[in-house]
């Protein structure tokens, strides 16, 4: 467990060094137990692969109480059960305009597009984390055969639903934002709405499963 | 129920307070006022609670129809406001008849300006705040930018709404200011020596890519760390992100919650409210301080805030 000043009003824990389920279980308990019971100094909570980024309320504490404190929390959150992964089932239609990068991501791999639909569609996921923008998960790991670094220069604009892969991680876009993944297909559902709880159709820990749809069953899900 | 009518929304105008922090772990980032404490004198000047919902004006402002009668004050940039054509002071308790229009114009010095009104404005709050985050279309009116013919909903006025004037001590040592104090950020250690002292030697300039989402600078590249490959992680408001090709970004309310650039620095609490008034072209510059030093500077500034004798005359 290391402490990092990230400002004057926030501090970032690293539970692990590298990417994983065990670095990735205890950010988990870690940001459930202050959810649980949350210090009356606690602002925000921001959980990533490894770490969890602290704000605080620097007129109550400074970082060394809340070293303190967290290390408490650490040491109980190891007790915690973990829970039962849900798992989301997302359709993608991976074809024509909706998939502007799959050629590119198919011949870099020396691969055909079908197999490139298989392998991204064969694998659970964990959702590691939600960040960037409301409701955007980030997925892993995507399998070493489709693995593919990001664009060079990122788009200014990816259209919402659209889903990108980047390194050993994929994710679906929740709203059009700039974006420099490679984009290999799109979902007609809404990541994020305001109308029904939880608002995100996935939360941290889930598992996620893509399944490979018709431009015609796309249209059919996507009109309301 | 009292109302304002927009006439003509300015170039981006938004209901916003003091944001919804606290839902970092489903992405959400707190939005509300860029410049917060512009907001909260606003609210206070009126006997508003400090984080009721306000017009947030960006470099323009608009023009707007009251139905019937309200009191209202403006504060942060001055976009020249007028009522009816008379002009309007600023940072006052101010009565507008039934039927009045106010309005903006483009501003005179800083980014944003801050109109209040007695009761605040009402919309649907979303995650207990009424601040709209555009990008994700939540919060606010109809999750975006005010357009003509939107009708705002205008809360019952306090009881007794007191005419109180701020202080010119308290505007003074508020005041929007081109250097920013900074603490080291996350990755600074990364950094050699010589890119921490170019980033506390030379001026940024603001470029017209700046948003509530962050103020991208301009500048003579800063060197990065040697190894710049790192993990994904949470990212603060007020981080000071240094892009693959050396160009710093300021992350603002309405941030990114993680990215995967490093941070050189993070400009310190009481600054925070300074990024929300810099517009494009303004050339700033950063001054390094200790955490000790913010933190002392963050305590002094919120008892300001505590005791309200200070704040008015």
């Amino acid at each position: 467990m290391r402490f990092r000043a990230a400002s004057d009003q926030s501090m970032l824990i690293d539970l692990g060094d590298e990417i994983g389920l065990a670095t990735h279980a205890r950010v988990l308990k870690l940001l459930r137990l202050l959810q649980k019971e949350p210090p009356a100094w606690l602002r925000n909570m921001q959980p990533a692969y490894c770490s969890l980024l602290i704000s605080f309320d620097a007129s109550r504490v400074d970082h060394a109480a809340v070293e303190t404190a967290l290390r408490r929390f650490e040491q109980r959150s190891e007790s915690l059960r973990s829970l039962q992964p849900r798992t989301i089932r997302i359709p993608v239609c991976y074809e024509g305009d909706f998939a502007p990068d799959i050629h590119e991501v198919a011949r870099l791999h020396n691969l055909s597009i079908k197999d490139v639909i298989r392998i991204h569609t064969s694998r659970a996921y964990l959702a590691y984390f939600l960040g960037f923008v409301p409701g955007f998960a980030y997925l892993g790991d995507l399998s070493e055969d489709i693995a593919t670094p990001r664009l060079d220069t990122p788009r200014k604009r990816v259209p919402a639903g659209s889903v990108g892969i980047a390194g050993k991680q994929t994710a679906v876009y929740p709203f059009a934002t700039p974006g420099g993944w490679r984009l290999i297909g799109r979902t007609p559902l809404p990541l994020f709405r305001t109308d029904r709880e939880p608002f995100g159709l996935i939360s941290m820990g889930d598992q996620v499963r893509f399944r490979s749809i018709s431009p015609g069953k796309f249209e059919e899900l996507a009109s309301p | 129920m009292n109302s304002l009518i927009v006439q003509s929304p300015g170039l981006l105008t938004t209901v916003q307070d003091l944001g919804r922090p606290g839902y970092g772990p489903i992405g959400v980032s707190p939005a509300g006022a860029a410049d917060p404490v512009a907001l909260r004198i606003a609210n206070l000047v009126l006997g508003n609670e400090p984080g009721a919902a306000a017009l947030e004006m960006t470099l323009l402002g608009g023009s707007f129809l009251f139905s019937q009668a309200a009191t209202v004050s403006i504060g942060g940039a001055d976009m020249s406001p007028t009522l009816n054509g008379q002009p309007v002071e600023m940072w006052l308790a101010r009565s507008i008849p039934a039927g009045a229009t106010l309005a903006f114009g483009p501003t005179r010095n800083y980014a944003r300006a801050y109109l209040a009104v007695a009761g605040g404005f009402r919309v649907k709050p979303f995650l207990g705040s009424a601040s709209t985050h555009v990008l994700s279309g939540t919060g606010g009116f109809e999750g975006r930018a005010l357009r003509k013919g939107d009708v705002l909903r205008i809360g019952a006025a306090p009881r007794n709404t007191p005419k109180r004037q701020v202080s010119q001590t308290l505007l003074t040592s508020l005041r929007p200011r081109k250097v920013l104090r900074v603490t080291d950020g996350p990755q600074a250690g990364q950094f050699s020596p010589e890119a921490l002292d170019t980033l506390t030697h030379q001026t940024f300039r603001v470029t017209e890519e700046s948003d509530r989402l962050g103020l991208r600078l301009l500048a003579p590249p800063l060197p990065l760390p040697p190894s710049s490959n790192m993990i994904t992680e949470g990212v603060s408001l007020g981080a000071i992100q240094v892009t693959p090709s050396g160009q710093a970004i300021i992350l603002g309310v309405d941030q990114q919650t993680t990215g995967g650039y490093p941070k050189i620095a993070n400009v310190i609490g009481i600054d925070l409210h300074r990024i929300g008034q810099l517009r494009p072209h303004v050339d700033i510059r950063f001054e390094r301080t200790s955490l000790a030093v913010a933190r002392a500077l963050w305590i002094e500034r919120e008892r300001l805030f505590h005791s309200t004798e200070h704040l008015f005359v």
